[in-house]
């Protein structure tokens, strides 16, 4: 049995890459090209620009918690509103709840067991209780919807972006354009478990591309996507948001805190939907702009000196076209690898 | 509910004399495959209902199997089995279709076939003195539709379903990844399952209505009806209301997927929300179908149990209407994700909360009719009131849910799964194996064992605890559903709710010797083997009740206490 486990592993595990290669080369084969090499062929296209130092995770942030029974921390001012909401009013109130309701239970199965109580009474009627357990509920929701509703009136009231990105969800990758900044793209796949171990990163969770913002940024985020409803889902923002084909949907949010931050794919896509994560990289402003530089992009404002780079890209993705991109495990590494001691900066 | 008390001498005597056939029997093949029998139908709807349960509780086996640890384990092996390719594809295809399988079996062949079908055609003519259902040819074909429904949906398991073979779009079936997402028949066999279940239900729907409104015994007036025949008429009221919305959302599907309309497709004008729409406007209020009959199981056992009258009738009675009512106007809050306005968001927000209200008058009203009561604690209690804090729990994380601004971390996690699965798997199927002991010896005419029962009770109870609980830890923790590996962290809750499933898998032997056991070997059941607090019509009669009961109408007198 324990064989057999162990073979039914090695075999899935075979099969990652095999898998995202036989995706990629399919339907997306170019739009990934032009983003891997952006990655791997950064130095040569661009050389004046140092690879990116991508930062590491950590182990009780960002990311699920192993064994964890509480919401993930939260990062941004309405994350931890939100998070109030729940464990300061809702938690409590539910757990009273459902204990006031087994006491109640425990007490009449003892105290009116037959042999305690052997003639039943024949009451079934006292308006005063039934008004009494009807009002008392309607109190305690209403103590429950003041907060509610002016959660989400905070959560709709979206102050002047710094940044837009536009998410795009694909079966099974997302898709990144930063309209404001020169309008790159970059193609977030899953990396396969080997390659996610050997950068330090939880497997399920850790991407080849990450979405990058600025700490303290006002992100606007509009989401939408190339074939099946997708939802793009970061907790420790508290932000979820379906991307519907022929849709633009809108959020945003404000990262309080550096980090890296993971998420996953909300709503079922097809085959490999729990295959397509979500990373956020919350950077300060000057790693955002080194960062920017190192795609390609331009801050606004900036001339265009990167110009070049964009243009580079698509060029590269026809020279080397599905090899590179095929497998995101073999050739995104050139920059992160580097970028392992980048622990230290923690 | 004593008001519903009638002599038991008196119907006697009527059944005994002059009509020397009311239990001659027809021969086997008439009267199990030409049943219009009531009685008969409803056995029939229970036996279908317990394989169809039989199969999709077997597949939640295999979904817990692969879950208890991370990475893929078995999916490539049982894709190869059913005849699917072996890559990688193809198995987490058969992950959503394993996912799929489970949430339509579950919901339209067990849960809606034994708690409306089975006790519902059982026990709604008995408990208000009618002979049988008002149109009985119409109750044969409302059954008989379930088979071909059943038979399409596991075999579109054999067919393609776009990666790999089955439907792999969820019980939800959204569009697009029903549409353009799912190429193969596979998908429009499940569609058309879901047609053909739904007509059955909606038939059976104007079946229960026209008898409880017009084949009430002389007496029986609608406020004196037992409380299972109230949850039965809301139900048949929210069936009716909800399914053709339903059969019209799933036909766009059809016209999508194979004559190119654009319903749900943007580039052609359509919209993939709006069939989330209109699928939510059916699958709100069918989540009280499944659960509101439960009510009125409950009500009948802790009544019967306590020796007491329900407490607060009427308000039992009108909350199930107000839950029926106001479950209408609440579908959008299982689409808090999908980008809606900000006043929507707070208008579904404000009225999900608003249900809170009835539901909690009927657990403390529940609570009220055992207080002051006499209780014995046969197997039939214990589930019920397993029910009643097992129903609680599941309720008030509902209440968590339903606001649109918290729900925005929970939507779509495992905190969603452990909310239904406590209200579903913990109340209605408890409710339904409340409903099963409570009923089984009158239905088989011989009693069940009570210690098997209790073993069972204890065993499901703890198994479906620790199958369920550590969910709300793993959506809490960020844990998506729907996903057949996950992040290491996850590993934890996952391997102990396996566990937990297979401690209630274990429960499931007690309940199938139970019943062998019982229906060969079980002591001879009496007409009301549960004594004084045993009030409704059906303890009046003989256990099994004649073939044709209450060929002279039962006479409801005024001797009520309310």
């Amino acid at each position: 049995m324990k064989t057999l486990k162990t073979i039914m592993m090695a075999l899935s595990l075979a099969a990652i890459p095999l898998a995202v290669q036989a995706q990629e080369a399919a339907p997306a084969a170019t739009a990934p090209a032009v983003a891997a090499p952006a990655a791997a062929d950064a130095p040569a296209a661009a050389p004046a620009v140092s690879a990116f130092e991508h930062r590491a995770p950590e182990a009780e942030i960002g990311q699920p918690i192993a064994g964890g029974f509480k919401i993930q921390p939260q990062v941004t001012k309405l994350g931890e509103d939100a998070q109030w909401m729940h464990n300061v009013l809702l938690m409590p109130i539910i757990t009273i709840i459902s204990i006031f309701v087994l006491l109640l239970l425990a007490y009449v199965m003892i105290r009116y067991r037959a042999k305690a109580n052997p003639v039943a009474s024949k009451t079934s009627h006292n308006t005063l209780i039934e008004i009494i357990w009807t009002l008392a509920p309607v109190l305690i929701l209403l103590v429950i919807a003041v907060p509610s509703i002016r959660l989400l009136a905070h959560q709709y009231a979206q102050p002047k972006p710094d940044l837009t990105i536009k998410v795009i969800g694909n079966q099974w990758y997302w898709t990144y354009q930063y309209p404001d900044n020169g309008d790159f793209e970059l193609v977030s796949n899953m990396l396969p478990d080997a390659e996610a171990k050997k950068r330090g990163e939880p497997r399920m969770l850790a991407v080849d591309e990450r979405v990058v913002v600025p700490v303290n940024a006002v992100v606007k985020i509009i989401v939408t996507s190339n074939d099946v409803i997708h939802s793009w889902a970061v907790p420790a923002f508290w932000t979820k948001m379906d991307a519907v084909p022929g849709r633009l949907n809108e959020t945003w949010f404000k990262a309080e805190r550096e980090g890296l931050y993971y998420g996953q794919c909300s709503e079922l896509c097809g085959a490999r939907h729990g295959y397509m994560p979500i990373a956020v990289e919350v950077v300060s402003k000057e790693k955002f702009a080194e960062w920017i530089r190192s795609k390609g992009g331009q801050l606004p404002g900036e001339a265009a000196p990167a110009a070049a780079a964009p243009a580079a890209a698509p060029e590269a993705a026809t020279a080397a076209p599905a090899t590179d991109a095929a497998v995101p495990g073999t050739a995104a590494p050139a920059a992160p690898v580097t970028s392992q001691p980048a622990t230290a900066q923690n | 509910m004593s008001d519903t008390t009638a002599t038991a001498s008196h119907f006697h005597a009527h059944d005994d004399h002059g009509h020397h056939d009311t239990d001659h029997k027809p021969a086997f093949f008439q009267r199990w495959f030409m049943s219009t029998n009531h009685k008969d139908i409803g056995t029939l709807y229970l036996i279908f209902a317990i394989i169809a349960g039989i199969v999709g509780g077997a597949i939640s086996g295999l979904m817990r199997a692969e879950l208890a640890q991370p990475g893929i384990q078995y999916l490539q092996t049982w894709t190869t089995l059913m005849g699917g390719a072996p890559d990688f594809d193809t198995a987490l295809h058969m992950w959503n279709v394993l996912i799929t399988a489970h949430g339509l079996i579950m919901v339209f062949f067990m849960v809606m076939p034994a708690i409306i079908g089975g006790f519902g055609n059982w026990f709604v003519p008995i408990m208000i003195g009618a002979p049988d259902m008002a149109f009985p040819r119409m109750n044969n074909i409302s059954f008989w539709l379930l088979i071909p429904a059943f038979a399409l949906l596991l075999g579109s398991s054999f067919f393609s379903g776009g990666t790999g073979n089955g439907a792999g779009t969820g019980w939800t079936v959204y569009a697009p990844l029903s549409t353009s997402g799912s190429a193969g028949p596979s998908v429009d066999m499940a569609i058309l399952s879901l047609h053909i279940a739904g007509a059955s239900s909606i038939l059976g729907a104007v079946n229960f209505i026209t008898t409880i409104f017009n084949m009430r015994a002389p007496g029986m007036t609608l406020h004196k009806m037992p409380l299972f025949v109230w949850s039965v008429l809301v139900t048949a009221f929210l069936l009716l209301l909800s399914l053709p919305v339903l059969a019209a959302a799933i036909t766009m599907l059809l016209t999508d997927r194979n004559f190119g309309t654009t319903f749900y497709d943007a580039s052609g004008g359509g919209d993939p929300v709006l069939y989330q729409h209109l699928f939510w406007f059916f699958g709100h209020p069918e989540v009280y179908i499944m659960i509101l009959p439960g009510f009125g199981i409950v009500s009948q056992i802790i009544s019967t149990f306590s020796k007491k009258p329900v407490f607060g009738y009427l308000g039992m009675a009108y909350a199930m209407v107000a839950i029926g009512v106001v479950g209408f106007v609440v579908w959008a809050h299982h689409m808090f994700t999908t980008g809606m306005s900000v006043d929507t968001k707070m208008y579904f927000t404000a009225a999900t909360m608003v249900i809170a209200v009835p539901t909690g008058i009927k657990i403390f009203s529940w609570v009220a009719t055992m207080w002051g009561g006499s209780m014995s604690f046969k197997t039939p209690m214990l589930w019920a009131i397993g029910f009643v804090l097992l129903f609680t729990v599941g309720g008030v994380t509902g209440v968590v849910l339903a606001n649109g601004g918290v729900d925005n971390y929970m939507h779509d996690t495992y905190y969603v799964v452990a909310h239904f699965h406590y209200v579903l798997s913990l109340g209605a199927v408890f409710s339904l194996f409340a409903a099963f002991y409570y009923w089984f010896g009158k239905m088989s005419g011989r009693m069940y064992n009570e210690f098997l029962g209790q073993v069972h009770f204890w065993l499901f109870f703890i198994g479906v605890n620790v199958l369920f609980f550590p969910m709300h830890f793993l959506g809490l923790d960020g844990m998506p559903r729907r996903i057949p590996d996950y992040p290491d962290a996850f590993s934890k809750w996952n391997s102990l709710a396996t566990h937990g499933y297979e401690i209630m898998a274990f429960s499931m032997i007690f309940f199938f010797i139970n019943i062998f056991w019982s229906l060969f070997a079980g002591k001879k059941a009496e007409g009301n083997y549960w004594g004084e607090g045993a009030t409704t019509l059906e303890w009046t009669l003989s256990s099994p009740p004649p073939y044709h009961q209450f060929e002279q109408l039962p006479h409801i007198g005024d001797d009520h206490s309310h």
